[in-house]
């Protein structure tokens, strides 16, 4: 366990190292006078030096990297392009608020895309399983802005049932703030529940075929025993593992909601950073998005060793 | 959106009829045909394809109104004035705009596919036919890269690139939204084909082109890719269906295609805050456009991955 452990610690290591080489290689594509586009066109030389000089974006590339990453390693993220707020600040605040939005979107999705999942596959062929099958299939397919306005004209619009803008800014109490979420939580619902539930599905169509199913179901063991202790034990494995990557991807989906339902979360504010061009701001929020990742698939992988010996035994 | 979607296994809701065991490769593939356009679910795909492609090709020649051009009314509702789907803000039609709009999401999609599944199917040949240290490092580099969500690394990658007129009679807007979004689908698509490779390199015919002494340019060209050609299919026909998401996502968040080209992502960031207002039909029918198009892709792309695992 110890060795799988770390040997899987190390590997994280070096996918972060690797990480944040692709994000500074991506933000510098273009090799663009920072200190110009900061001050303008219009603003003298001189200055647009000493910006430079003071950003150190008068230094060669590689260097750049290697003084981002010393001061990233101090938890310093450097500062906004366009509004000199320190970025850890601008990042730290709008993240609490994402990640708000994205557990409340997880505790929904997760149990009923996984019901939903057993369910279809255990009816495999039923009228529930189709209309599962296709509505999961609609649901993921689409793009979660798609999705986003549908509701909005829908629910918040035309019906009324919801507000339409989710910003936590004003001092309403809790119940007032979680209504205010509803919609932006059912769009995030609605795209993530297809993959896990799909998952599901599949992982216990896999299971009820093998052979260990046949052999529990010919001792004679009950129908429900023989589902609960054998099928859902090995189906639920891969679920796992969906459930870890899909919270790492539900950040990106946060984008375009959090756009739509005009939510302050980091979504919104990389949006922002990215058309007003504040990379600091930008390539700070993307890599922090896959460290999320990155712990959320770390945490599956150890869950998935607890409970499944092979996987941490298996290849040693 | 997720890179998983590739990981879980297509189950059919009901198993599909077998295919009978044939010698000949070519009946199997006209059954494999067969069997496609028998299926309901790819036909309507197709048609709705049709009906877009139709407006794409047909462009203003058969749009009712210039999708340029301000009609002086401006936001007026669906079915007033002559304007079946209504008016924008500016004042243009919104139907106008959406079959001109197909023009561009049907150019860039494919074309980004192409770029992403070339790239990628070199890759994937390479790894998985050399292994080894050029493997191992491009794994490395590949998982790096899933790690962030395609929209996120899209975002930032179009926010600092510059705009490229390198793919003639193409906005470079648009043609730098084709290049980013087919770039970043290298990793994924090495990642699938890396894995068909390895399948079919310990297979016998490779070693006999071995010790024929083929060099490995001809191995993997003329032996392993004709092996391969199935999931490449497949997987093209999935990344399209991706760029059509991807690339009206980009442009929704602003940083894809840019005005003046009549974009359905776009034109629904440009009026879906009016929604509040009441003027919902300039965000609903360019959604449901997207809805459309995406939905069929994947119907097509899902029927076609059903009939070549048979």
């Amino acid at each position: 366990m110890l060795v799988f452990l770390i040997r899987r610690i190390a590997l994280a290591i070096v996918t972060l190292l690797l990480l944040t080489i692709i994000v500074f290689a991506l933000s510098n594509v273009l090799p663009g006078d920072v200190g110009r586009q900061i001050l303008g066109p219009f603003a003298p030389q001189e200055s647009v030096d000493e910006l430079n000089k003071r950003l150190g974006t008068d230094q060669p590339l590689y260097k750049q990297y290697i003084e981002q990453m010393k001061r990233y390693a101090q938890g310093d993220l450097g500062e906004s392009y366009k509004t000199r707020e320190s970025v850890t600040h601008v990042i730290g605040t709008t993240f609490l608020n994402s990640a708000k939005l994205a557990f409340l979107a997880l505790i929904f999705t997760v149990p009923l895309a996984i019901l939903a999942g057993v369910w279809a596959a255990l009816k495999r062929g039923s009228l529930f399983d189709r209309v599962m099958v296709t509505v999961s299939l609609a649901g993921s397919s689409l793009p979660e802005f798609v999705t986003a306005s549908f509701l909005l004209v829908v629910f918040a619009v035309q019906l009324a049932w919801f507000p339409t803008l989710a910003s936590t800014n004003d001092p309403s109490g809790p119940i007032d703030q979680l209504w205010r979420l509803a919609l932006p939580v059912f769009a995030l619902v609605i795209v993530y529940f297809g993959y896990i539930a799909r998952m599901a599905r599949a992982g216990v169509i896999t299971a009820m075929e093998a052979d260990y199913t046949r052999t529990a179901f010919m001792k004679g063991l009950p129908r429900g025993v023989v589902i609960r202790r054998h099928v859902l034990r090995n189906a639920l494995l891969p679920t796992i593992s969906v459930v870890a990557t899909q919270t790492g991807y539900l950040f990106g989906g946060l984008l375009a909601v959090e756009l739509i339902f005009n939510y302050n979360g980091l979504g919104r504010e990389l949006v922002r950073a990215a058309v007003s061009k504040d990379l600091p701001v930008l390539s700070a929020g993307v890599l922090l998005i896959g460290v999320v990742y990155m712990i959320a698939t770390l945490l599956g992988d150890i869950l998935i060793s607890i409970l499944n010996p092979r996987v941490r035994l298996g290849d040693q | 959106m997720g890179v998983i979607e590739d990981e879980i296994p297509a189950v059919p809701p009901l198993p599909g009829e077998k295919l009978a065991s044939s010698s000949e490769k070519k009946k199997a593939r006209n059954e494999k045909i067969r069997l496609f356009f028998k299926s309901p679910s790819a036909i309507i795909g197709m048609v709705i394809i049709g009906i877009w492609l139709i407006c794409a090709i047909g462009g203003t020649a058969i749009s009712p109104y210039d999708p340029l051009a301000p009609d002086g009314m401006s936001h007026s509702a669906p079915l007033v004035d002559g304007h079946i789907l209504g008016t924008d803000q500016l004042g243009r039609d919104v139907l106008s705009r959406i079959m001109v709009g197909a023009r561009d999401v049907l150019i860039a999609a494919p074309l980004a596919a192409v770029l992403g599944v070339a790239f990628g199917s070199l890759l994937g040949l390479l790894m998985g036919f050399y292994r080894g240290v050029l493997d191992d490092v491009l794994g490395r580099i590949i998982e790096a890269f899933l790690v962030l969500p395609l929209t996120l690394v899209g975002l930032l990658a179009l926010s600092a690139a510059p705009s490229w007129s390198i793919i003639p009679g193409v906005e470079p807007s648009t043609g730098t939204v084709i290049i980013v979004v087919g770039l970043l689908f290298t990793p994924i698509v090495a990642r699938t084909v890396r894995a068909a490779v390895l399948s079919e390199r310990e297979n016998d015919y490779v070693q006999a082109a071995k010790l024929r002494g083929e060099t490995g340019l001809y191995i993997m060209t003329r032996e392993i890719l004709p092996n391969v050609t199935s999931p490449i299919i497949v997987e093209f026909t999935v990344r399209i269906g991706y760029a059509i998401f991807a690339i009206a996502t980009l442009s929704f968040l602003g940083v894809g295609i840019q005005e003046p080209t009549p974009d359905w992502g776009l034109m629904i960031a440009q009026e879906y805050r009016l929604v509040i207002g009441g003027y919902w039909w300039t965000t609903v029918f360019p959604a449901i456009a997207i809805a459309s198009l995406v939905i069929a892709v994947n119907l097509i792309a899902d029927r076609l991955q059903e009939v070549m695992e048979l």
